[in-house]
């Protein structure tokens, strides 16, 4: 089924090192267009790393280097003449704690926007309550958009800083474990958000919680000690997974 | 050590119940052809008696599953098993049904003269019996191999059956005794059955070792 998909990313022999410490070993990944993409493991295994990857984040790691080839549309993205404010655009990222700006609710959107030169008041405006809508914010908050962000609740927050990705319309929105800052009903907010996003979107999401990567995504890759033990269909790993490893971890029995 | 104690626990206690289960089903069907064979109406009695007992097991393990399923969340093996227990001790229930009319029948002919009139019957219920043997050591020794011995053994035991009652219902038109002949009849028919819930227990055995369903 997979296979008709479209890649957004194709990662070959990936080899990831800070100094002279391997953090991550001959990854080989393939990651679909309006998938989600969930990556599972053991603290410190990886997976966050490798998603730093994706829109180069580790570039501000200071002895970070990268072996290997991780396309992007077809693209080298570690290509020396790659344009790296371009890739930042199109491949969003979200954290583990919501980190809106010190600013109004108005302003975290349209601050990407202004960067990449938007100066039209009713653009801006219009990205404003498009984003606010898709992430389910804007009845809670059009009423008080020159607020500060930071009067927002935990989940409130997330949604902005979701809100404030998708401003500048990406391709590609990473997630680096989005709820486990929440409570459950903020959690099934961001949860239901996911599935609707996936249909505009590509979403590779970093989480500890099983049930969450097992409920929202549609591919999982598991990762053990740095490297791509298996990755498959959500269901299949889910049900019927093909290492002893992967069963191990997601029933709870080791990590 | 496992990090998930209680989780091993509920599914040792799981697999108890379904072994408890099984030793009571195996003896049922021992005891049943048994009970024909010998016209033991004490015997036959006996396991019309503990049908009760059978249900409730079911129950019990029906129980346990749907517990362990809502507080402890299996994935993979250990969701796979749990599904197919619940059908497993499903099928058990049925078989043991079976047995009970089995039983029915052999008080009904305890007193008649039954041994001319027998024929295959002794070889089908053995053939059933070993069947239903082999599929729950399928099941418990998670045994791909032994499964698939009982899916071949099937077709046999259909073919015999389907010989047996012929000539039964035959000689309940014809013979000297044709109500022994019909009853004869269908205790071949529900030891047939007792045949086919092994090959559905087979079923559930490839289930837990390949996710996938298998119709037989």
């Amino acid at each position: 089924m997979n296979t008709m998909k479209k890649k957004a990313f194709e990662i070959r022999d990936m080899d990831l090192y800070y100094g002279n410490f391997q953090a991550l070993k001959q990854l080989n990944i393939d990651i679909y267009e309006k998938d989600v993409t969930a990556l599972i493991g053991p603290s410190g295994c990886g997976k966050s790393t490798f998603l730093r990857s994706l829109n180069r984040m580790n570039d501000l790691v200071k002895g970070c280097r990268i072996e290997g080839d991780i396309r992007f549309d077809g693209e080298d993205i570690y290509a020396k003449d790659y344009d790296i404010i371009t890739l930042r655009k199109n491949v969003g990222m979200v954290f583990q704690q919501p980190n809106p700006f010190p600013k109004s609710i108005y302003e975290n959107i349209v601050y990407g926007p202004k960067i990449h030169g938007v100066r039209d008041k009713k653009t801006l405006n219009e990205i404003v309550e498009r984003t606010l809508k898709e992430v389910g914010l804007w009845e809670e908050v059009h009423d008080r958009l020159h607020r500060s962000a930071l009067g927002l609740s935990g989940g409130q927050q997330q949604r902005l800083c979701i809100a404030r990705c998708l401003a500048v319309e990406p391709e590609v929105i990473l997630m680096d474990e989005p709820t486990s800052a929440l409570d459950p009903v903020a959690t099934s907010k961001i949860e239901a958000l996911i599935q609707e996003l996936k249909t505009k979107y590509t979403i590779v999401i970093v989480t500890h919680n099983m049930q969450q990567a097992a409920r929202i995504s549609d591919r999982t890759a598991f990762f053990l000690v740095g490297e791509i033990l298996e990755v498959d269909d959500t269901q299949k790993i889910f049900t019927n997974p093909a290492n002893k490893k992967t069963e191990e971890y997601i029933s709870g029995r080791f990590g | 050590m496992t990090k998930r104690p209680k989780m091993d626990e509920e599914l040792a206690a799981i697999n108890k119940q379904v072994r408890e289960m099984t030793d009571h089903i195996r003896k049922d069907i021992l005891n049943a052809v048994d009970a024909v064979v010998h016209q033991d109406a004490a015997m036959a009695q006996k396991i019309i008696d503990q049908g009760d007992e059978v249900d409730d097991m079911e129950k019990a393990i029906n129980s346990a599953c749907f517990h362990f399923m809502a507080t402890q969340a299996p994935v993979a093996s250990d969701l796979r098993y749990c599904i197919s227990v619940r059908k497993m001790a499903r099928h058990l229930e049925r078989m043991g049904d079976h047995c009970e009319d089995i039983a029915r029948y052999a008080i009904r002919m305890k007193e008649a003269d039954i041994t001319q009139e027998l024929r295959d019957i002794p070889y089908i219920a053995s053939m059933a019996s070993r069947m239903a043997e082999n599929a729950i050591d399928s099941f418990l020794n998670q045994d791909q191999e032994l499964a698939k011995k009982v899916w071949k053994a099937d077709e046999e035991v259909d073919e015999v059956y389907r010989k047996v009652f012929e000539e039964e219902m035959q000689m309940a038109a014809q013979g000297d005794n044709p109500e022994i002949c019909a009853n004869l009849a269908f205790i071949a028919e529900h030891l047939e059955r007792i045949a086919d819930y092994a090959t559905n227990i087979c079923e559930e055995t490839m289930f837990v070792l390949e996710g996938e369903e298998f119709d037989i």
